[in-house]
């Protein structure tokens, strides 16, 4: 009884924060400017596929490169010295200590015409600008959000107990045998963790592709941005038809690991 | 079970209750804010101290003492007047449309632009200005006097105005760009930005076209798209702010902007020039008006008439650099300004200039939504 009367305040903050905007973002998004019941909204959301898809597109592109860096650094974080181990993680927190936006700008100058890499790229004789693409946006966004991929996966490698890996290697795995059938299975629960939270808001912002992207990199943030002010019928439903799509990613990452996804 | 849901219940009362009342307060005056749950915090400023005025307008808009030689206005007027000054500020005029119609706010002074006007005035959120509050109005320029968006002159004071133009990369362009087709010109593939914004964009894709904006229809939207789907191909970006960037920096060759804005972009950057094209652009201005749910509508009408000081107009416009509509604010303005076709275009140019005042509702949604969809085709 005493834990229920514990949970009161936060059943109370969900209800008005998170459970009666999504109530009224559901009811937004079926009826038509009069307010009647209405289809409208989502055959409009329609013309806007292809930015969704692109939107999901660049979002799995960027997790999954995170992944791939992410993954071998968490792995040497845990072999290190405690120490070293400390400063590492320190350096890896200590960019997102700085404004999100700073950090977007300070791209922006690497990969601008005349910006230290094209001058460095200059010396061999190939001259260009390398912002405006899809390819800056994920560059970006992996730089944004890979710390979130790598702290979660540390995390649950580092708790593997040791004990299990000289077990393993008592009975006479060799090393890749014991990455394969001890270490990679538990970490599993972090790297699960990591993709979410690299994913999930990358498939929903925009900041990033508005700076680095170019005219063809809109991201369905951004238009959900623009086409509220007028029109909060249609942006409701794409907001909407989004929130299904992460549902679905969560649910598929769940088949994958524990109850870990959706926690 | 059942008490816990009441109690649930309960606190969700109270929690919506408390937000409502924390809407109100701070919408409403933060001296008077805890008066504001007995219900009537209007009647009880004035006697005592002078009271405050609240004023919602853009962002980076008039002259805080920005620069060493720059005076700060607003402290001046509460020195001069012993009105508070609550400053808050918005970036588009559709943020101050659905602050005014949506959320329970109280502001004295609101500086929304020509359509935003037109649109207010349709809906009845402005009040009424008494013009013998605000004896410098006769400082303001006929041409600025009467407004298209307020034909009978009852509720606004200009505050500033411009037109659009264009700023190109003189070291970057074949021969001078003289009109807006320069936008659409294959020599500046990739290098060419564009208005991020439905309005400035359809206008000038509009006059490409043949067509007089101001009075436009959704067929005339349907062939600026198409001009505008033309253009997408040679573009560098859909940009507003970040032109700044863009063109200081020299990242691209040609964009058009809002004249005033290009002043200050020429000032960080020797190789760019301007272009006033010669078929004319859209005249644009934002004026002082005050909101229905204003509660000091007295100390609003001070504010809007001290802004009209000439000295203290002037202030604003070396610091903005978009046109004063004050007359007598040129004799204290340096004459690199004055003589600025940027910040002062000439009448015979003006005289060239659509004001975009009057689009219908419907149109204009449909403007915003087919401007979206060029940008995600």
């Amino acid at each position: 009884m005493k834990s229920k009367k514990l949970s009161i305040p936060y059943i109370a903050w969900m209800v008005v924060f998170t459970m009666i905007p999504i109530v009224m973002i559901g009811l937004t998004a079926f009826r038509d400017k009069a307010g009647g019941f209405s289809l409208e909204p989502f055959t409009k959301a329609w013309d806007y596929r292809f930015v969704f898809l692109k939107s999901l597109w660049i979002a799995l592109l960027s997790t999954v490169i995170c992944l791939i860096l992410a993954y071998p650094l968490a792995y040497l974080l845990t072999k290190m010295k405690k120490s070293t181990q400390k400063t590492v993680q320190l350096l890896i927190m200590v960019p997102m200590w700085m404004n999100f936006l700073l950090r977007i700008y300070a791209w922006k100058i690497l990969l601008q015409k005349n910006g230290p890499l094209d001058m460095a790229l200059s010396l061999l004789g190939i001259h260009g600008s390398y912002i405006g693409n899809t390819a800056a946006v994920v560059v970006g966004m992996v730089y944004e959000y890979l710390p979130f991929m790598v702290l979660p996966i540390f995390t649950v490698m580092s708790k593997i107990d040791g004990g299990l890996i000289e077990a393993a290697q008592d009975l006479g795995s060799n090393n890749l045998a014991v990455f394969k059938k001890v270490i990679f299975p538990l970490s599993i629960p972090g790297v699960i963790s990591g993709i979410t939270m690299v994913f999930v808001p990358s498939a929903s912002t925009f900041l990033v592709a508005e700076h680095l992207g170019g005219k063809d990199d809109v991201m369905i943030g951004d238009v959900i941005d623009k086409i509220f002010l007028n029109d909060q019928n249609t942006g409701s439903a794409i907001s909407l038809i989004l929130m299904v799509f992460i549902l679905i990613f969560l649910i598929l990452m769940n088949l994958f690991g524990d109850e870990e996804a959706l926690a | 079970m059942k008490r816990t849901l009441s109690i649930i219940m309960a606190l969700v009362l109270t929690f919506t209750a408390l937000t409502c009342l924390a809407g109100c307060g701070s919408s409403g005056s933060s001296s008077n804010g805890s008066n504001a749950s007995g219900g009537d915090a209007t009647g009880d400023s004035p006697s005592g101290n002078k009271g405050e005025v609240n004023v919602y307008s853009w962002g980076e808009y008039i002259a805080l003492g920005q620069d060493e030689d720059l005076m700060n206005v607003l402290e001046a007027f509460e020195d001069e007047t012993g009105i508070k000054v609550n400053y808050t500020t918005y970036d588009t005029n559709e943020e101050l449309y659905s602050k005014l119609t949506q959320s329970n706010v109280s502001y004295d002074v609101i500086v929304p632009s020509d359509y935003m006007i037109s649109k207010m005035i349709k809906e009845d959120l402005l009040l009424e200005l008494n013009y013998d509050n605000i004896p410098n109005y006769k400082y303001i320029d006929d041409r600025f006097k009467k407004l298209a968006c307020d034909p009978d002159g009852k509720y606004t004071v200009c505050y500033s105005w411009g037109v659009t133009a264009m700023v190109y990369d003189s070291t970057a362009v074949s021969e001078k760009p003289k009109d807006w087709d320069a936008l659409w010109n294959k020599d500046y593939e990739g290098n060419i930005l564009m208005f991020d914004n439905s309005r400035d964009a359809m206008a000038i894709a509009m006059q490409q076209c043949g067509i007089d904006p101001s009075n436009c229809t959704k067929a005339d939207v349907d062939k600026a798209v198409e001009k505008l789907k033309e253009q997408k191909p040679l573009l560098k970006k859909y940009v507003m702010d970040q032109v700044f960037n863009e063109m200081e920096g020299s990242q691209a060759t040609i964009a058009p902007y809002y004249a005033g804005d290009i002043a200050v972009m020429m000032e960080e950057n020797e190789d760019l020039d301007y272009c006033l094209p010669e078929s004319g652009s859209n005249l644009f201005y934002d004026a002082f008006c005050v909101p229905k749910c204003s509660k000091n509508k007295e100390n609003a009408e001070a504010f809007i008439n001290f802004m009209q000081k000439p000295e203290i107009a002037a202030e604003n416009c070396k610091y903005l650099r978009y046109g004063t509509p004050n007359t007598g604010a040129k004799d204290f303005l340096d004459k690199d300004i004055t003589g600025s076709e940027l910040t002062f275009p000439s009448d015979e140019y003006l005289n060239k200039c659509y004001v975009f005042s009057n689009v219908d509702d419907e149109v204009y949604a449909y403007m915003q939504e087919q401007f979206l969809k060029v940008k995600t085709s």
